[in-house]
Parts: structure tokens; C-alpha cells; sequence
């Protein structure tokens, strides 16, 4: 018994079916749950007031954003070496869900930064990044919707994903370089000293929780599609030739 | 390889709009932007890196669908793919030769063209040098999205969408290090950056290109 | 030694579309490739060639040797025809031998750039192209498209007396009668069954 099992896409169908509405549940719970603790059960920050509040929304989905990219990748990695055809489809899942926690990322930090900075945005390194990474996330849709055979799709995605992976760190570095910006440090890391304040500190986590729970639950939903809408192709292929046999 | 540079060079030249082409919408860019932001001289001469910089860039994606779509199309390409030179060097060479058709004369050029933007003299040399090891970098990481794009019939837009972000690190250091120069400052540091962008693209860019040719070509 | 298929299946766009292929062609001597359309050939030689992955078996005493052409010349317009083919030499490391000219006539045409050729003159210069690069085992995909009558005998020629007299081996998939000595090898039989294993597509059924 291997991992490796569940790459088969009928095991993976069968396997994630009872996984689904669960993993929604959860994420719905620790989002309203998070969410609504955030809002109204935390006191207002002494600097920055009520608008810090939308920190329940931009920390998680600005990491769910690099996350995204991160599981694309590796899952990229995995179809190349591997050939296993759930996790290119994952990746190709993975995608319009990253894309959006990036847009969500983006907006939100627009309507943190307008009161905090006086502007909707600012060339500040964090956001030029994560505006990069908004446009690799549609080089990377737009090449797979271009390219009409699957497999080849699947291969040249996945190059792209790893090239492009390259390139970003590099843009990130570059940017950085470029402009020292206004964007405050992280708001979490491992070593907790640094980290907001405990009373901010654990409704975020809930709120992370649900969100890093929505993106499972999307991308299983996602890949199942995925392999449906293969599965349908290639029932469709076989008979056509069928047809053409007889 | 050098037969495969001296075929492109020689086809770039005879179709016409090889060398001109590029040279001309450079020439084009740098021209319009003075009536987009008004003919102050100090206004000209701040942006004039950053607008040198962008219009060699737009330039040089001008001509990267040509790269393998021409070769794609009258079915030069798997004979090439089934010759003795590895892909990998066909790769090289056409960067190499969209290169000497599109970067070099760009870097060339863009020194002379910085006076119509009035750029600060102690830029040029800082210019110079960064297109010059900027350019070729252009050139190779375009292959490889020519690479990746060479079956596609809509490609070309594509194409600009897949590179442009490429060209993001590209872009920062080298109009950095024109910017830094024309200030009066030291500008080593994004030049150094930009030959380390060069020479690893250099080293890997033709091997992904080749790898995505031989996906294509399947 | 020659060119020895065993149990060959290829794929188009992932799906299976021969199956059990097995043949040999000895050195010296051609095989031409029938079958109706869509039914393969192209997808077979360009296996064989390598510009593709075989689904399953076997190709030896190609890979080195082996040239390809597809029915597509390669030929580029604003180059001379000498160009053309001189390009094609350097490539393989090869001279450009001058009896090629008149082989493929077209010794009055040297000078012409290759866009101003007809559209018979122009895959007499693609297939000139093999007669100069000096592989031993050619690929040919229908390679009497639009010519006439008497380039086909004079392409027929070159193919017996120069190239397989030399010890060729040709394998070309073609509808008309070339002229030449070979035998022929009906695809049809070989058709993949539509559940065929090994498509692209299989772990989805």
C-alpha cells in the first residue's frame, strides 16, 4: 500500500468523496467561527483602530496566495517525474483558486493600506510581488486553456510552473532591491516573540485554518472536475472510434 | 550551430524587417513618449531609463513569435529535431541569432536615442552595459516561451503574456542601473546582478527550451 | 543488419492508433507503407524516426542513421536552392555533393530562390535534401506530392540506384506506384482495437 495508490483517478474520485463535504464543513466553521470572533471579540488596535480587523482576511489569503503556487509546483514536479494525471490536474485546478486568494490578497491590502497609508497602493515590494505573481498565475491559466491536448498541456504547464518559480523568487529579490517599502513585516513567523499580539493572534489562526481548509476543499472539488471532464473525453474518443470501426 | 545562426541572419535580412523592424518600433516608442508626458526636459530626463528600457524590451518581444513559427510552419523544425545538432544547441543558436538581430542593435541604437529623452550623460556607459547584458537575456528567456508556444495558433499574445513577467528582474536591474549611473552613483551592483541573470540563463534557458521543443514536436 | 521493428504500438495525441507492428528491412532494399488515410502512417514514421515515444516495442538500427521527411519540405523561400541544400550539408557536417543538382534536376535552378519555385519544384528540392545530408535510413511521408510523372521516375531513380544500391534502407508511405522493387506492407491489419492499452487516457476508463 503506497501513497501513490490514490494517484489513480478512480481511487482518488472514490477516496475524496467522503472527504468533501467534511473538509467544507470544517473550513465553513473555522471561517465563521474565526471570523466572527475576529470582528467582534477582539478590541480595536490602538494605532490603527478598527481597520485592522481586515487582517482576518488579508494575512490568510496572501499566504493561501504563495501557498497556491507552492502546491502547483510541487504537484508539477510530481506529474513530470511521475506521470501521475491527478496531479497535473490538481495543478491545473489549484490555479483559478490561487489566482483568486492572490486578488483577494491585493484588494484587501488596498482597503487596509488607504487609511493606514493615505493611498490604495503603493509600489511597495510585498505588493509589486504579489502583483507579479497575480500575472503568473495567468500566464499559467492562459497556457492551459491554449493548448488542446491534455498531456502536452500537462507537460508544458508544468515547465512553465517550475521556470516561472524560478523567476519569481528572482522578481521578489529584484523588487526588493528596487524599493524599500512601506508594508509592514510579518505579522506571523515561528519564533513567537515577534508575532501580533495573542488576542489577534488566535482568531487569525482559526481564520487561517479556514482558509487553508477552503482551498482543500475547492481543489478536491476542482480536481474531481478535472477528472471528469478527462474521464468524459476519453469515454467519448473510445467511442467515436468504435463508431468508426464498425 | 553557426550554419543554423548564418540561415536565420541571412532569412532576417532577405524577408526584410529583421534588423529594421525591431530598430524602427524602438525608434517609434521613444518618439511617442515625449507626447505622452509633455516636452519638459527634467521630466524626460528621469524617465528616460526606465522608457529606454521598456521600449527595448517591447522591442525585442516584437519579433520573439518569429523565432520558431517560421521553421513550425514550412516543417523545418522536426528535420532539424531529427539532425545530428541537438535541440538544445538549435535552441542556443536561434536565441544567439535573435539576438544579433534584435538586442545588439538595440543596444547600439539606444545610447543615440537617449537624446531625445535627454538622458543624463553620466547614464550612457551604465546604459550601454546593461543593455548589453540584458539583451541576451531577453533573447534567451524569449526562446524559451517561443519554445513553449510554437504549435499555437493564437500564440503570439500569448506569447507576450507568458515572457513580459520573465522580464520583471531584467527590467528592475538594468533600468537601476542606468537610473543609479545618470544620479551620479555607484551602479556596479545591478550590473553585476543583471551579468548573474545573463550567464544563468545562459546556462539554463536553452535546456528548458529544448525540453518544451521536444514536448511540442511530439 | 538493417531496420528491425518488433511489436510496435503508436500513439496520436495519446491515443493508440497501431498496434502489434513487427518488421524488418534489410539494408539495400525499401518497404512502402499503405493504408487509407488517418489511419497512421505518418504518426508510424514519425515513431520510427524518433520524433516520438513508441507506446510499446521495439525500433533498432534507426536512431543514428535515420532521416526523416515529412510532407512538409523544410524549404525556405527567400534562400537560393544551393543555399537551401548547402545549409542542409553544413548541419550534417556534411559537403555539398554537386552530382545532386542533376539528380533531382535541378541543375537550371541553382541560382533561383526557392520561393519563386513551383510547388513541384520545390519538393524536388526537399527531397534533394536527402540525397546531400547522407543518412543511410530515410523516413519519407508521402514523398511524390505534387510532383509529375517524370519527377517521380527520376526521385524513383535516385532512390534504387544511388541510395539503396549504396545500402539504404528506406521505409515510405506512399498511394502511387514508385517503380521500385519493394515489398509492401498493409497497415490496415494493425489497426489498435478501441480499448487498446497504453493511451494517455487510460487511467480515466
Amino acid at each position: 500500500m503506497s501513497i501513490w495508490e490514490y494517484a489513480n483517478p478512480k481511487k482518488f474520485v472514490e477516496t475524496t468523496t467522503p472527504l468533501l463535504p467534511w473538509t467544507f464543513g470544517l473550513a465553513g466553521l473555522c471561517l465563521v467561527g474565526g471570523l466572527i470572533w475576529g470582528f467582534f471579540f477582539t478590541p480595536d488596535d490602538y494605532r490603527q483602530g478598527a481597520t485592522v480587523k481586515i487582517i482576518y482576511l488579508h494575512v490568510p489569503s496572501a499566504l493561501m496566495a504563495i501557498n497556491a503556487w507552492l502546491m502547483m509546483l510541487v504537484a508539477s514536479l510530481i506529474w513530470l517525474v511521475r506521470r501521475h494525471h491527478v496531479s497535473a490536474l490538481a495543478a491545473r485546478a489549484a490555479a483559478p483558486v490561487g489566482v483568486t486568494m492572490t486578488l483577494v490578497a491585493l484588494v484587501t491590502g488596498a482597503i487596509w493600506g488607504q487609511p493606514m497609508w493615505g493611498t490604495w497602493w503603493a509600489w511597495d515590494p510585498r505588493l509589486t510581488s504579489f502583483l507579479i505573481l497575480f500575472l503568473f498565475y495567468l500566464g499559467y491559466m492562459a497556457l492551459w486553456e491554449a493548448i488542446a491536448d491534455p498531456d502536452t498541456a500537462a507537460d508544458l504547464t508544468s515547465v512553465l510552473c517550475i521556470v516561472g518559480s524560478v523567476f519569481a523568487l528572482l522578481s521578489r529579490y529584484a523588487v526588493n532591491f528596487w524599493n524599500q517599502g512601506l508594508h509592514q513585516g510579518a505579522s506571523l513567523s515561528l519564533d513567537a516573540e515577534k508575532n501580533v499580539a495573542d488576542i489577534f493572534y488566535y482568531p487569525l489562526l482559526a481564520c487561517i485554518a479556514g482558509f487553508v481548509l477552503l482551498f482543500l476543499a475547492l481543489v478536491l472539488l476542482r480536481t474531481r472536475t478535472e477528472i471528469r471532464v478527462r474521464r468524459i473525453r476519453a469515454l467519448e474518443l473510445r467511442a467515436r472510434r468504435a463508431e468508426a470501426r464498425t | 550551430m553557426k550554419a543554423l545562426i548564418l540561415r536565420d541572419l541571412r532569412l532576417a535580412i532577405r524577408a526584410g524587417g529583421g534588423f529594421g523592424l525591431g530598430l524602427a518600433f524602438f525608434l517609434i516608442v521613444i518618439v511617442l513618449v515625449p507626447f505622452g508626458v509633455g516636452p519638459e526636459a527634467a521630466v524626460l530626463r528621469r524617465i528616460a531609463p526606465g522608457i529606454l528600457w521598456v521600449a527595448a524590451l517591447l522591442a525585442a518581444l516584437l519579433s520573439l513569435d518569429r523565432i520558431f513559427a517560421l521553421d513550425h510552419e514550412d516543417g523545418s523544425l522536426p528535420l532539424l529535431a531529427t539532425a545530428p545538432l541537438p535541440l538544445e544547441s538549435v535552441a542556443l543558436a536561434k536565441a544567439i541569432a535573435h539576438w544579433i538581430t534584435t538586442g545588439l542593435p538595440l543596444t547600439l541604437a539606444a545610447p543615440g536615442l537617449g537624446f531625445l529623452l535627454n538622458l543624463s550623460p553620466a547614464a550612457y556607459p551604465w546604459l550601454f552595459g546593461g543593455l548589453a547584458l540584458g539583451t541576451p537575456a531577453l533573447s534567451l528567456i524569449g526562446t524559451f516561451g517561443a519554445a513553449l508556444t510554437v504549435g499555437l495558433r493564437r500564440g503570439g499574445l500569448l506569447l507576450s503574456l507568458l515572457v513580459l513577467p520573465l522580464y520583471v528582474p531584467i527590467l528592475i536591474f538594468g533600468a537601476e542601473a542606468a537610473r543609479r549611473g545618470g544620479d551620479g552613483l555607484e551602479a556596479t551592483v545591478p550590473l553585476v546582478f543583471l551579468g548573474g541573470i545573463a550567464l544563468g540563463t545562459l546556462a539554463l534557458m536553452p535546456f528548458a527550451a529544448a525540453l518544451v521543443l521536444r514536448i511540442n514536436l511530439r | 543488419m538493417g531496420l528491425v521493428v518488433l511489436g510496435l504500438a503508436v500513439a496520436r495525441g495519446g491515443i493508440p492508433v497501431l498496434d502489434g507492428l513487427s518488421f524488418s528491412v534489410p539494408t539495400g532494399s525499401a518497404l512502402i507503407l499503405r493504408g487509407p488515410n488517418g489511419i497512421g502512417k505518418t504518426t508510424l514514421l514519425r515513431t520510427l524516426a524518433g520524433l516520438q515515444p513508441p507506446l510499446a516495442g521495439t525500433v533498432t538500427g534507426a536512431d543514428e542513421d535515420a532521416a526523416y521527411a515529412s510532407h512538409a519540405d523544410g524549404v525556405k523561400a527567400p534562400l537560393s536552392v544551393t543555399e537551401n541544400l548547402a545549409f542542409w550539408a553544413e548541419v550534417y557536417g556534411r559537403n555539398l555533393p554537386q552530382d545532386v543538382f542533376a539528380a533531382f534536376d535541378l541543375e537550371a535552378l541553382r541560382d533561383r530562390a526557392a520561393g519563386t519555385l513551383s510547388s513541384g519544384q520545390t519538393r524536388r528540392l526537399g527531397l534533394a535534401r536527402l540525397g546531400v545530408i547522407g543518412r543511410s535510413v530515410l523516413f519519407l511521408d508521402e514523398p511524390t506530392n505534387s510532383l509529375d510523372a517524370f519527377s517521380v521516375r527520376l526521385f524513383a531513380d535516385w532512390l534504387r540506384d544511388r541510395h539503396l544500391a549504396a545500402g539504404g534502407i528506406a521505409v515510405i508511405a506512399t498511394h502511387i506506384d514508385l517503380g521500385i522493387d519493394a515489398p509492401i506492407l498493409e497497415l490496415s491489419p494493425y489497426v489498435a482495437a478501441p480499448d487498446a492499452s497504453g493511451g494517455s487516457d487510460e487511467a480515466f476508463l
